[in-house]
């Protein structure tokens, strides 16, 4: 169940998606996430919906890999749903003792769910496609203004790549413990929701410590490869806009301005 | 004077209580006296808490000495403004593959030292192909380190160090994570940066197999270097590193105890290819 999300996990391929520029992958995941919000009827959303599957199948990433990482919202998924299609006052359509489901709430219902889906699939698509570092790099050369307010962008940066870098090590670690756990007679199944809470201590108590031993270790390397902040730090991969990424990101004004056209003014 | 060298090296652990009141002092490493020659392969032998590793640390600066001296290509250690140079000269190589890998693939990693040294781009990628080349790793270069088998993850994790052009490795217990392949793989890669490349090489370790092939043993008990020469000269003084609760080889426990109950054998028998020899087989043929 630990291995179900995607979000933060590589897919290792070779695809113009991938050879994009991090800084474009990132605005766009801002602007497709702020387009999904924009739009409010049908045509915005099948436009949404063509232009993440053009982006995925771009992207060359198998289908099922987005698909997995839905898992972990389909209880938000589920309450989002149930929340508009019966809250939302308008036009009865149909009642279920005192439920009642209106024209509205069965429109917005399904925006919503659509809404969602096609923004962890958006935001999958980033992380699928962009390697963490990467990532943190695009996120770094972004906030790079910010440095004049004293913010500490390339640390956050840091930190960011170094916890999604540790991310499938401390779950791997959280399987062993609970398997560790679960032979020694721990029980993370049965029982209701404070005894499953209580279950759990076992289980955290060895993984933050094992996690304060890693940073400590992973900490002297750092240093012993004389790791000494963002001063005079060259980088590997140096972020420069190519031709492709100035195409990518005409692509998006395009679908940005399709969005407000035919997603919101004309209904 | 040597790439390594320590004179009266003393570390001591200071436990505090809650109240930051000394509570007791642990001697780690206690009048060390090493010296390390350029393009020498050292091994440092001990059992668990022997202050092996706390000597190891200090070739790095990531420990100073509270006594005595530390100089890593004539640099001392302990001062602040040696502190890159000395962490750039020598190299370090930890225990965990999982806790030193920085990068999410692993020729990003392989450059994190050369970025941290300001090195300029075309040079990094330069150095990361040199380094993977190196040990072997380079057909791996856009893999996932997580994706990998202790034995690769560790040769990438020297990669890292190579990359940033030491002129000397410290490996601290490299392969006590890993299995019997893996630490091949480790110690093999270890061996022809020697050969190859001239790096000096410390190697912490406390399998008797590793050392084999080192140029000088440093064996360590209670913080003091307890028995030092040649693998060859600590590996006939049996009887005292049975008592330092270290592992002799099989092969030359063999030849010792045939030696004990009189067979003519010479000392410090190191593979099964001279013991036979020493027995006269082969000879029929």
């Amino acid at each position: 169940m630990l291995r179900d999300i995607t979000l933060g996990q590589y897919y290792q391929t070779d695809s113009v998606i991938h050879r994009l520029d991090p800084r474009v992958k990132l605005m766009t995941t801002i602007c497709y996430i702020i387009s999904l919000f924009i739009v409010d009827n049908f045509i915005g959303y099948i436009l949404a919906g063509a232009f993440l599957a053009l982006v995925i199948k771009l992207s060359k990433v198998p289908l099922k890999f987005m698909v997995r990482g839905m898992k972990s919202i389909i209880f938000l998924l589920i309450i989002a749903v149930i929340f508009n299609l019966f809250l939302t006052p308008g036009e009865v359509i149909f009642t279920l003792w005192k439920l009642r489901i209106t024209r509205e709430g069965l429109r917005q219902a399904i925006f919503m769910a659509i809404r969602l889906v096609f923004l962890i699939m958006g935001s999958s698509v980033m992380t699928l496609t962009t390697t963490p570092n990467n990532l943190t790099d695009g996120m770094e050369k972004l906030l790079g203004p910010l440095k004049i307010f004293k913010v500490p962008v390339h640390e956050i940066a840091m930190m960011m790549s170094i916890a999604l870098r540790f991310i499938p090590i401390l779950l791997e670690e959280t399987d062993k413990i609970m398997k560790a756990q679960i032979a020694r007679g721990a029980d993370f199944e049965n029982g209701n929701l404070i005894k499953k809470a209580k279950s759990l201590v076992p289980l955290l108590v060895p993984l933050f410590i094992s996690a304060f031993r890693r940073a400590n270790d992973l900490a002297m390397a750092m240093e012993a490869r004389c790791y000494r902040g963002g001063e005079h730090r060259t980088k590997m991969k140096p972020l420069v806009y190519k031709k492709r990424d100035w195409l990518a990101y005409s692509t998006v004004v395009c679908y940005l301005v399709c969005c407000v056209v035919f997603g919101k003014i004309l209904l | 004077m040597g790439i390594v060298e320590t004179k009266n090296l003393v570390f001591e652990y200071i436990r505090r209580d809650e109240e930051g009141n000394v509570e007791g002092i642990t001697r780690a490493v206690d009048q060390v006296d090493i010296d390390v020659k350029q393009g020498e392969f050292v091994a440092v032998l001990g059992h668990n808490g022997s202050g092996k590793s706390t000597l190891a640390k200090h070739i790095n600066a990531i420990l100073y000495p509270t006594e005595g001296t530390v100089w890593v290509d004539g640099k001392d250690t302990a001062k602040e403004e040696n502190l890159w140079d000395v962490r750039q000269k020598a190299g370090m190589v930890f225990q965990n593959p999982d806790n030193q890998i920085i990068g999410q693939v692993v020729e990003e990693d392989v450059g994190f030292g050369p970025e941290n040294l300001g090195v300029p781009t075309e040079e990094i990628w330069q150095r990361v192909e040199e380094s993977l080349r190196a040990v072997g790793m380079y057909e791996f270069r856009r893999h996932s380190p997580n994706k990998l088998s202790g034995g690769q993850k560790q040769r990438v994790s020297i990669a890292g160090v190579i990359a940033m052009h030491p002129k000397c490795i410290v490996l601290d217990e490299p392969t006590a994570m890993l299995d019997p392949n893996g630490r091949r793989e480790v110690i093999r890669a270890a061996r022809a940066l020697n050969d190859v490349e001239g790096i000096t090489i410390i190697l912490i370790t406390h399998y008797m197999e590793e050392i084999i092939h080192a140029n000088k043993v440093f064996v360590m008990d209670k913080g003091k270097v307890a028995m030092e020469g040649t693998p060859r000269e600590i590996f006939s003084r049996v009887e005292e590193l049975k008592e330092l609760r270290l592992d002799v080889p099989q092969v030359t426990l063999l030849a010792h105890e045939l030696k004990k109950s009189g067979l003519k054998l010479p000392d410090g028998i190191l593979t099964f290819e001279e013991l036979s020899a020493a027995l006269g087989y082969g000879k029929k043929k």
